[in-house]
């Protein structure tokens, strides 16, 4: 597989808490691909050693083939909308378009003054006086106009409301079409990235709990509910991701390439969120295992 | 990149610079009549300018500035350099930009060490230049009394720091730390203070402790004669006499240690009552003078006698410049040294 970002054993702590342990993933190249988390599973820190804002603690992370941020022409392949979309407040939006041509040698200012006009902003208005929406739709441009081969967001929609958060994404598609480039964005909103992403990573306490292309990860998750039965007794090829019971039925969350051809079970389509949410409570599950069971009985 | 960081920084360097025009442009028009005045009357030139308040105002605010201007310079322009843009995030917009950490901090550093320099250098020699004639009359004093502003030389600790070359080294460092203890902090009002903190550090740290090493000075060891005592100090009015200050006889020099030692060499810490007779009645009591004049001679006989001697040590004024260049450069290499410091920190910033 073609990797933008391919990682081994990669770790970071600050000073005594680990934010990242020995996370290994590759991120497939020409695609928008969805990081998908818990609030503290990492991401942020990944993302950020990504772009080469952090240093890793251990391992190793490769981006299109290079160290992260070892140079500049390592810098200009690599765009980076950090998280809160910071600008400088005290510049005008011309003055952000300007650095950014003074900045990046492949500064493409006809996209950058294309996107601001359409955007209907008045260039010669101060960042700090923009809306939330108007500031990320800004530092999308500045992200957009360097002319990238990897773009990385870091939450880019987290501050924003629905309707600024629906026009961010459009956006963000409609350049990924018109430019061809690959792009990560994580976010804890999985309808966010439904819309725009094309494959899907998610990350629980820095290890990959599942990762695919969103439209095989639908095909080969099924919900089964039927007369209660143990999981154990399924075919081989059926991988539970989650099970609930009540005293005479199972719902059963399986991951399987073949069809479910068992009569007793009524097979339902999987919602891209519901498949998330059972990949991240499964991981939750797994670590309250780990722990003593004082509530054996409850 | 120099563009955006002019852009960021030009409202801080205006206010600062502004202000320096309006000083350098007040001593602009008042130095060639100073120096008119002094070309006339060379003898009268102090007594003259005593009379003249405003002169003395800007003689007090160009020597103030001296001092104060540095430490502007490291709080408002070298701590929020890097503390703002952490504090605003907006140091991952510039990160992200094809530049690398080392090419911004660089440009940042070199504007603001420019910028620093040259006001240091604009303040430092206007003052030089103006207060030049006050140098010269106050250099050609003989008698070592210090009561009013305009008898200080420009080698003593009062104005040393704030004339000639000296200001630029101040004003570099002091932007130097700025920057570093934003860097370090991340914070920029913390930064601001610890900035100013370390400023009076220096400034306490460099005239009591390495300028006085910069030049070897002179030593000499003298006989304690009529007339030349200049004070006397002891633990209160019955207490033991302490310490005797003899004046000294060379114009402008900046004395380094002035102290009686006795037959072997060694430092007196305690004196008999006797010796107040030297300095002869206190003014204003009522006594023979006959009398007084044998009893201080008597005094002086047996301060010869027992083999006591004031050993003086001092910086003479021929070594001003010596003394400037190399505190100057001392300064330098201290801010070279901060910014190798903030290379490595900003490597580390994340």
């Amino acid at each position: 597989m073609n990797a933008v970002i391919s990682t081994a054993g990669l770790g970071k702590r600050y000073r005594r808490r680990w934010a990242l342990t020995d996370c290994t993933l590759d991120v497939p190249a020409g695609k928008v691909v969805g990081l998908v988390g818990p609030n503290g599973a990492g991401k942020t820190t990944l993302l950020s050693m990504a772009v080469g804002m952090l240093a890793p603690t251990t391992g190793t992370i490769e981006v299109l083939g290079g160290r992260p941020a070892s140079g500049p022409e390592q810098l200009a392949k690599v765009g980076y909308v950090a998280q809160d979309t910071p600008t400088y407040t005290g510049l005008t939006v011309d003055e952000h378009l300007r650095l950014g041509a003074a900045l990046n040698p492949r500064w493409d200012d006809a996209v950058a003054r294309d996107r601001i006009r359409r955007l209907g902003v008045d260039p010669a208005q101060r960042a700090g006086r923009l809306s939330g929406g108007q500031r990320a739709q800004l530092a999308l441009t500045l992200g957009i106009a360097k002319r990238p081969e990897l773009l990385v967001l870091d939450e880019p929609v987290a501050s924003l409301d629905p309707l600024a958060r629906r026009e961010f994404l459009q956006d963000l598609m409609e350049a990924v079409a018109e430019h061809e480039m690959s792009v990560v964005l994580s976010s804890h909103l999985v309808s966010d990235l439904e819309r725009v992403c094309d494959h899907l990573i998610v990350l629980v306490d820095s290890r990959v709990q599942v990762a695919g292309d969103i439209d095989d990860l639908l095909a080969t998750h099924h919900r089964l509910t039927g007369p209660r039965r143990d999981p154990e007794t399924l075919p081989a090829d059926q991988q539970v991701i989650s099970a609930s019971h009540t005293d005479r039925q199972s719902t059963l969350l399986v991951r399987t390439e073949a069809p479910v051809l068992d009569p007793a079970w009524s097979v339902d389509q999987l919602g891209l969120e519901d498949l998330v949410l059972a990949y991240m409570s499964g991981a939750r599950d797994v670590a309250r295992d780990e722990r003593p069971a004082f509530e054996v009985l409850s | 990149m120099i563009w955006l960081t002019w852009r960021q920084f030009r409202v801080n360097a205006l206010v600062v610079y502004a202000a320096l025009l309006a000083v350098v442009a007040a001593l602009a028009l008042t130095g060639p009549h100073l120096a008119d005045v002094y070309d006339q009357s060379a003898s009268t030139f102090l007594d003259w300018i005593a009379t003249r308040r405003l002169d003395q105002s800007l003689y007090v605010v160009g020597t103030v500035g001296g001092f104060v201007v540095p430490a502007l310079i490291g709080a408002f322009w070298g701590a929020p350099m890097i503390a703002r843009e952490l504090e605003a995030g907006t140091h991952r917009l510039a990160w992200s930009q094809t530049v690398t950490r080392d090419r911004w901090l660089a440009t940042k550093l070199g504007l603001g060490l420019v910028g620093a320099s040259t006001a240091g250098a604009v303040l430092g020699l206007a003052t030089t230049w103006w207060a030049h004639p006050v140098d010269k009359a106050v250099g050609a004093r003989t008698d070592s009394d210090v009561s009013s502003i305009f008898q200080v030389a420009r080698l003593s600790p009062q104005l040393f720091a704030s004339r000639g070359v000296a200001p630029i080294g101040y004003a570099a460092l002091a932007f130097v730390i700025g920057v570093l203890a934003g860097a370090v902090i991340r914070r920029t009002v913390p930064a601001m203070a610890v900035t100013l903190a370390a400023y009076v550090v220096i400034q306490i740290v460099m005239p009591n402790f390495v300028r006085p090493h910069l030049a070897t000075p002179v030593d000499t060891s003298t006989k304690i004669a009529a007339g030349s005592i200049h004070g006397i100090m002891g633990r209160g009015p019955d207490g033991p006499i302490e310490r005797i200050d003899v004046g000294s006889a060379h114009p402008g020099a900046w004395v380094l240690t002035n102290q009686t030692v006795d037959a072997n060499g060694a430092t007196v810490h305690s004196f008999g009552k006797w010796v107040t007779d030297c300095l002869g009645p206190p003014p204003g009591t009522d006594k023979g003078s006959q009398t007084d004049a044998a009893q201080k001679q008597a005094c002086y006989d047996r301060l010869a006698s027992e083999g006591y001697r004031q050993h003086l040590s001092y910086q003479p004024a021929g070594s001003y410049w010596a003394l400037q260049w190399r505190e100057t450069g001392v300064l330098l290499a201290g801010a070279a040294l901060l910014c190798g410091a903030c290379f490595w920190r900003v490597r580390r910033l994340s």
